[in-house]
């Protein structure tokens, strides 16, 4: 038995269906990333979870107790809400230790509390001031520490990281990282950036229209996404989607003013292999494309590699690694090259595909073909 | 060269508009600082001086005797008994009425932000028409009610009326106010187990500062000018001083004391300023920065 289990959760505002038929669950210590476009309905499974909104049908378990009928303050649940939402006429040690106030617990039992907490998020030069009088990242760690200092069963965080700026998001999701290690707790957290999932969860669940389109490892998620909505909502620089014929085991590209590009598959699954003359799309990520240089490392692990002269016609350095882009089956195919790789754009040069990593989809339902 | 001395000329330009501005709104000032100046100084001549002399001139005699005459021994009705009953009267009418309305609007803005129900929006709309129904129409209904139950002639029954009369107002302000209040803030404290009305205390209310001042200059200001709801409903011991400064001044018998009106006059209209440069003073804007990232 999970620790927390959502069972079959719907939820509708009126005639609206929010939420249609959610069910996860995470194991105790867990960290389970909701992620989604705008308006799938993340921030409404956080609510419901703590019980700010209602179910309409469907059953919310923590250690194997309903809680649905509970009210959000005796759930035994901390939430880290998108805007901190630090109370403006508070101190930030009043902020903290608010919720035990409400809960009764004596003054100096309190203040030890908050202090201990400050410590950890070293944050005690900071109690006397105004939520106002401090930073974005410190407003952030004081809202950690609301949550922390009630040391309860599950922490909920929405969208915490998306107001602050790129370099003091990756610096608060390491910390978060590093809490969660630390302190073991269990943590649902909603997002709507990929990477912030996949460098965060245990699992993640991908949201769309309020269903879950795949729950999963962020593994299972990157290299075997369920559906083509998956494929290109996770990952950075996104997953290539390439519509193809299948042929037997072959999969033929088309490429402008050139003879179309082969991949012999020397054997392909059953369900691919009978969509001879439907529309299939392959799926392949960035970096199972690469030059001869990295082709050698792909060839040693991996059982089957293609090399094909390809044109490429943008080339794009981005550091660590070079993108090239190049164009296949009329669609603009992103490569990853290794760093030290010389070639001018406009010009055939050879990639390596690596077949081992290649995924179908059936281009009418968007399902992945197995 | 030439530039510099388009610049110039712009400079120049600019300190002509400004000069006409500044004249212009001397001159505005003048005009509505008049009266005032007119009731002071011949609030402190004596009557023959007014009669003699210029509205307009300094007094040549400084007497204070018409300010207390206005304030204790004026003939108001049979007794000589000056504004002061009525200004007392006034005051316990307007502290409650602002009191209780303010607080009832408060927590109606509360409600319909925060909690919302089915149906809020129509409660909020009839409220709002409440705003927009002239003193006139509920005069005889009104009376009637107070007869009814009894409150008919009495300061509570005055306060009643403009604490009903009020509450549109009130409520309004509140409820706009709330509702750029930000609702996370409303969960956080659900979350953290404050209930209904410590949610109100220890968060909402501790930033309402400026609605809570507008709301009470706004009250206190209607409540205490009020002369119609006043005339209609309260009896002699219970008149306020606007119905009083009224008699005073309208009584038909003797001669007119000009300097004795000008007195009371000013008399009637102290408290409502002295609300405004009071609480003008804890205006204090931006109480909710920092609630929200930014
Ligand atoms: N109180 C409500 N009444 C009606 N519809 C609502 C209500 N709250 C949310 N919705 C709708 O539910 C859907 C999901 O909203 P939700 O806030 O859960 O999205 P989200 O996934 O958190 O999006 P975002 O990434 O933008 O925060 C949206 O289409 C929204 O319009
Ligand atoms: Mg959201």
């Amino acid at each position: 038995m999970a620790f927390l289990e959502i069972d079959n959760v719907c939820k509708s505002f009126g005639p609206v269906d929010v939420l249609k038929n959610i069910s996860l669950d995470v194991e105790e210590g867990g960290f389970l990333v909701l992620v989604g476009p705008s308006g799938c309905g993340k921030s409404t499974l956080l609510n419901t979870i703590a019980g700010l909104e209602g179910l309409t049908t469907g059953e919310i378990r923590i250690d194997g107790d309903v809680i649905d009928d509970l009210p959000p303050a005796e759930r035994n649940i901390a939430m880290v809400f998108q805007s901190y939402a630090l109370y403006p006429n508070m101190n930030v040690g009043q902020n903290i230790a608010f919720g035990l106030e409400m809960r009764g617990m004596p003054k100096a039992e309190r203040d030890a509390k908050v202090q201990e907490v400050a410590k950890t998020l070293q944050i005690e030069a900071l109690l006397e001031r105004r939520p106002g009088q401090l930073s974005g990242g410190q407003r952030q760690r004081v809202a950690m520490g609301r949550a922390l200092v009630r040391n309860p069963k599950l922490f909920l965080f929405d969208e915490p990281l998306s107001n602050l700026d790129a370099k003091l998001r990756v610096d608060m999701r390491t910390e978060i990282k590093r809490m969660h290690q630390t302190f073991g707790t269990t943590i649902v957290y909603v997002t709507h950036d990929q990477i912030e999932a996949m460098t965060l969860g245990t699992k993640i669940a991908v949201l769309k229209g309020g269903i879950v389109q795949q729950y999963g490892t962020p593994a299972e998620i990157y290299n075997n996404p369920s559906n083509l909505f998956v494929a290109d909502f996770m990952g950075s620089p996104a997953m290539n989607l390439i519509p193809v014929e299948i042929d037997g085991s072959w999969v033929r590209l088309t490429r402008d003013g050139d003879d179309p590009l082969v991949l012999d598959f020397d054997q392909l699954p059953a369900s691919v292999g009978n969509m001879s003359g439907k529309q299939v799309i392959m799926g392949i990520r960035p970096e199972a494309i690469t030059d001869s240089q990295g082709g050698a490392a792909t060839r040693a692990s991996s059982h089957r590699t293609v090399t094909a002269k390809c044109r490429i016609d943008v080339v794009e350095p981005a550091g660590a690694d070079i993108f090239a882009i190049t164009a296949l089956g009329g669609k603009e195919v992103v490569t990853r090259l290794h760093q030290d790789w010389v070639g001018q754009a406009g010009q055939n040069h050879d990639l390596v595909f690596n077949l081992d990593k290649v995924v179908f989809f059936d281009a009418q339902s968007g399902e992945r073909l197995r | 060269m030439s530039s510099y001395a388009s610049q110039k000329s712009a400079i120049g330009a600019g300190k002509l508009v400004r000069a006409a501005l500044y004249a212009v709104l001397i001159l505005f000032a003048v005009y509505y600082l008049l009266p005032l100046f007119v009731m002071l100084v011949n609030s402190v001549k004596t009557l023959d001086e007014i009669r003699g002399g210029n509205m307009m001139s300094l007094p040549e005699h400084f007497t204070f005797e018409p300010w207390l005459t206005a304030w204790s021994t004026a003939q108001i009705g049979v007794e000589p008994t000056g504004l002061r009953p009525f200004f007392v009267n006034s005051l316990f009418l307007v502290v409650p009425a602002v009191v209780i309305s303010a607080t009832l609007g408060a927590l109606n803005g509360y409600v319909l932000t925060k909690w919302r129900f089915p149906g809020d929006k129509i409660i909020f709309g009839l409220m709002l028409f409440a705003c927009f129904i002239p003193f006139q129409i509920v005069l005889i209904p009104m009376a009637r009610i107070l007869g009814l139950i009894g409150l008919a002639g009495t300061t509570s029954g005055l306060v009643l009326v403009h604490v009903v009369y009020g509450l549109g107002f009130t409520t309004l302000f509140f409820r706009n106010y709330y509702a750029a209040f930000p609702d996370e803030l409303i969960k956080a404290a659900k979350m953290d187990g404050a209930g209904f009305i410590r949610t109100f205390t220890r968060i909402l209310l501790p930033s309402s500062g400026p609605i809570i001042v507008v709301t009470v200059i706004w009250q206190f200001t209607n409540i205490w000018n009020d002369f119609l709801f006043g005339a209609s409903f309260a009896d002699f011991d219970s008149m306020p001083m606007t119905v009083a400064l009224n008699n005073l001044v309208s009584s038909s018998t003797g001669v007119k004391e000009y300097n004795v009106h000008f007195a009371g006059a000013i008399l009637a209209a102290l408290p409502t300023l002295v609300v405004y440069i009071v609480s003008g003073r804890y205006f204090v804007r931006g109480l909710m920065a920092g609630a929200v990232k930014g």
